[in-house]
């Protein structure tokens, strides 16, 4: 036998080895900025749905340039993401192909998706300042922008600047009142940190109720998951939830998204997915575990999060906030924001 | 046929070294391709210089805290007798098996300023925040404690083991001249430590500025800090990859120092026995600083953060329980078992290399193959990715090219890179542990078997291996505990439905749950306990 040959043959034995490992059952496979214990509420009852298994790969970092890598042998179906600026990384980098579907153009309102259709947010959450009901009181017309005025020396917590959530938010501001008056901002925000940014959100929530400082920046859902939590509840009970910029730009508000990778090997289990997560029973589970804001407009926010009241959301358009990502990224670092 | 076999020999640690050091390679190539985003110079303008201070004060202080916690440990053990010693040889070892970014979890949580040892002293005094001083835990001197805890064991073991062999005929000498226990010490015991010492050293160092998960969950930003943002936000491969090409280059100047400045000390073994006849007896005061000190390091390493995972772990049990767990631990296991046994092979090898053909280049091929242990995992991950993904990419092409059906990700979608990626990572470890062993085997040894006729294979065989069987079962368990607690690596290459105890833990502990973190967590500690005792009885035994 020539080597030619027996590396052909070799080769036909390592493919029919290959196809025999691969899967006859119906699947999708989705990468994942998100936990999967947030997600996999919703992931089962698709499955017990559609009798189509969800296979998630979470990482916090890195997958990206996973995706990018392995290219057109990717098995990837879905990319999943906890803010948008991941989601436009990943639709700027080529890597996410665009869906036309009637029910996500039905479920899924303009604003809340790529501007080719390549990503779709499924959830919303506002970025708010939570205050100490012991010492400070609602504060229903704070501002971001107070944040960084004197009255708030010492007072403030907040996670790392470099945080994704964190990130968007200073990104916005850029985008609203140019990199100048955000350095400034920035700045003055950094001069009032009552410790140097750390923990999670949560854990500024801890802070406001050990008297550490008396205002910390957090996400909204993070109230409901602490009320239900009864190690965390006492920590939930000392603060208000304040939505802020009221009168002026609006509270800044941060998405969760979904996008079809290039190569999906599984398509349409993958728009099936996608479908199902913008839909009615997946929307309200989001709104009911998770108390983040549907994105659907006909279901309604948990209880909870209605009794916070309605409030006015930055109107400003998320493509207009990525642009300043990589700028905002520069400006943290610049103002050594987190050292 | 002799120069055939000759050959091989010199081929196969090269085809070793090779494999190991492209992921490296693959990187530090990318660091010379143009970067027209402007973000290196966007770093050394604003962050750059504290990201490296920073990154030099953790090693320095990870690395002093180490040698402050192993010396004494480890020269009270093999040195001195006093009651518990033998339980403490080798519980010391113990707290190899917590990952770092566990303690620091365990610590954080009861440290914090509302945490439970906080609120106590508030309460108990009824303080007010502002009435005391409490010591920050999220500063850089709490991460290199922390670090430190984990990490000390290195050192100990190396430390020990060379205090154990060291000939017994030089501290006899030593005593018969009647030194005191603390001279003994110093003249003695550590000149002839100083190959583990520096062993024990680096490896704490390369992990120590490998390390990502423990110093920014600690707000401590270093150069891994700045590799990820400038990688994963500001999107500039080149910028990351230049920045760990600088980390890489670090090592291997301080190594290569290392290494030259004991080119002239020769250390050899010759009598294994140890020197137990001849231990310090401690008594009184001596006794029981001893005591305090070895018991409460333990303390702190191991059973504080064991304590407060199993409190929680039992209040927040059916929270935890998973029906999975059972596969994420035969998972993590397996795996661990498999880049243990891989990377003693590599070790073997690539010392055997050494020993037989001396030189520069074998040099070379001992200190390349273990370049990888200083990179952090998740740039190991991409690593290894650019390699495998571009071999895939190129069968599959192959394939469609012969009409045939095509693999898909052959290699990087299975488990073959997760296996490559934690050998890149910890092959650095076998070798260390292997070297530091193989050195104290005299070569008129090997010279005497070979003089008896026996080939240079059945000589290693014969004569090498069994000499260095404890070097070889530490590297084992040193790796297969690594590789129970990684992390980076693990997160980013495994493939569909493949968790391991870490990569499980990890959902959590990046949510600062620490709660449902606490059960996994444990199983990764326990599992990385047992192996550890039972082969540390087997030694005991034999010698």
């Amino acid at each position: 036998m020539s080597i030619k040959k027996s590396l052909k043959v070799l080769l036909a034995g390592t493919s029919a080895l290959a196809s025999s490992m691969s899967f006859a059952a119906e699947e999708v496979n989705v990468y994942s900025y998100r936990q999967p214990f947030l997600i996999e509420p919703m992931m089962k009852e698709f499955t017990a749905e559609t009798g189509v298994k969800v296979n998630i790969l979470f990482a916090k970092k890195g997958l990206i340039e996973r995706i990018k890598r392995e290219g057109k042998l990717s098995t990837a179906d879905l990319m999943l993401t906890s803010d948008f600026s991941r989601l436009t990384m990943f639709t700027e980098e080529g890597l996410a192909q665009p869906v036309d579907s009637d029910i996500l153009n039905k479920n899924i309102p303009s604003q809340f998706h790529g501007a080719e259709k390549q990503w779709y947010a499924l959830t919303s959450r506002a970025r708010n300042i939570y205050s100490s009901v012991e010492r400070v009181g609602p504060a229903p017309t704070i501002t971001y922008q107070d944040l960084a005025t004197p009255a708030f020396k010492g007072k403030v917590c907040m996670r790392s600047g470099k945080h994704p959530y964190n990130v968007s938010l200073l990104a916005s501001i850029i985008a609203h009142e140019g990199e100048a008056k955000a350095k400034t901002w920035l700045e003055g925000l950094k001069a009032n940190l009552a410790r140097k940014p750390q923990g999670n959100d949560r854990a500024q929530v801890k802070a406001v109720k050990e008297g550490l400082c008396d205002y910390a920046l957090t996400n909204s859902y993070y109230l409901g998951k602490m009320l239900n939590d009864p190690k965390q509840v006492a920590w939930a009970e000392s603060v208000h939830i304040n939505f802020p910029n009221q009168a002026t730009t609006g509270t800044h508000v941060n998405v969760s998204g979904i996008a079809l990778t290039k190569y999906a090997p599984n398509k349409n289990n993958a728009i099936k997915l996608m479908e199902f997560l913008s839909g009615d029973v997946a929307q309200q589970m989001y709104a009911e575990i998770n108390y983040e804001y549907p994105v659907k407009e006909d279901v309604q926010p948990s209880k909870l999060v209605a009794s916070w009241g309605k409030f006015k959301a930055d109107d400003i358009k998320l493509s207009d906030i990525a642009a300043q990502h990589q700028a905002a990224i520069k400006l943290l670092d610049e103002v050594k924001f987190d050292l | 046929m002799i120069s055939k076999s000759f050959n091989l020999y010199k081929l196969l640690p090269w085809v070793v070294t090779c494999i190991l050091l492209s992921p490296v390679l693959a990187i530090f190539l990318s660091a010379f391709s143009v970067d027209e985003s402007g973000s290196f110079q966007h770093l050394i303008d604003t962050v750059l210089s504290t990201y490296i201070s920073n990154s030099l004060l953790v090693i320095v202080y990870v690395v002093l805290l180490s040698i402050l916690f192993a010396l004494p440990c480890a020269w009270f053990v093999a040195c001195c007798e006093f009651p518990t010693r033998e339980k403490l040889q080798w519980m010391l070892m113990l707290p190899l098996a917590m990952p770092p970014y566990i303690i620091a979890i365990v610590y954080t949580d009861l440290l914090d300023f509302a945490g439970p040892v906080q609120l106590t002293i508030r309460a108990l005094f009824d303080w007010q925040p502002s009435d005391y001083y409490f010591p920050e835990v999220r500063t850089l001197f709490g991460a290199s404690i922390i670090l430190a805890l984990s990490l000390f064991p290195y050192l100990y073991l190396l430390l020990r083991g060379a205090f154990l062999t060291q000939s017994a005929g030089l501290f006899q000498a030593a005593r018969t001249l009647g030194v005191t226990p603390l001279r003994a010490f110093w003249r003695v015991s550590i000149p002839l430590s100083r190959s583990a010492m520096a062993v024990g050293i680096s490896l704490i160092a390369m992990e120590t500025l490998g390390d990502f998960a423990t110093v920014n969950y600690f707000a401590v930003h270093t150069l891994t800090t700045a590799i990820y943002d400038t990688w994963l936000e500001l999107g500039s491969l080149t910028t990351a990859a230049k920045i760990s090409s600088l980390m890489l280059l670090a090592i291997v100047i301080l190594i290569s120092l290392e290494s030259y400045s004991r080119r002239k000390q020769q250390v050899y073994q010759r009598n294994g026995s140890g020197n137990t006849e001849l231990r310090f007896v401690l008594t009184g005061w001596q006794k029981w600083g001893v005591l305090a000190f070895t018991w409460s390091l333990l303390a702190f390493s191991l059973f504080i953060p064991i304590t407060t995972l199993l409190y929680y772990a039992i209040n927040y049990f059916n929270a935890s329980l998973n029906n999975d767990l059972m596969q994420y631990t035969l998972n993590s296991l397996w795996l661990a078992f498999l880049v243990a046994i891989l990377s003693i092979l590599v070790a073997l090898l690539v010392n055997f290399y050494q020993r037989l053909s001396p030189g520069l280049g074998a040099k070379s091929s001992i200190r390349l193959s273990s370049l990888g242990y200083a990179v952090p995992g998740t740039v190991v991950a991409i690593g290894v990715l650019i390699p495998l993904t571009s071999i895939d990419l190129w069968l599959n092409d192959l394939l469609l090219g012969l009409d045939l059906k095509p693999v898909g990700l052959l290699l990087s979608g299975s488990l073959v890179i997760l296996v490559l990626g934690y050998l890149v990572r910890f092959s650095a470890i076998a070798v260390g542990s292997i070297d530091s062993n193989l050195v104290q085997v005299s070569p008129s040894l090997d010279l005497a078997s070979r003089t008896l006729g026996n080939g240079p294979v059945k000589t290693l065989w014969r004569v090498n291996i069994p000499l260095i069987r404890k070097g070889m079962l530490t590297a084992f368990i040193l790796v297969f505990i690594e590789s129970m607690k990684e992390l980076p690596a693990a997160l980013l290459l495994r493939p569909f439905n493949f968790e391991t105890l870490a990569t499980y833990v990890y959902q959590f502990v990046s949510d600062e749950m620490i709660e449902l973190a606490a059960l996994p967590a444990l199983m990764i500690i326990g599992l990385g306990l047992v192996p550890f005792i039972v082969v540390n009885r087997l030694l005991e035994k034999k010698t």
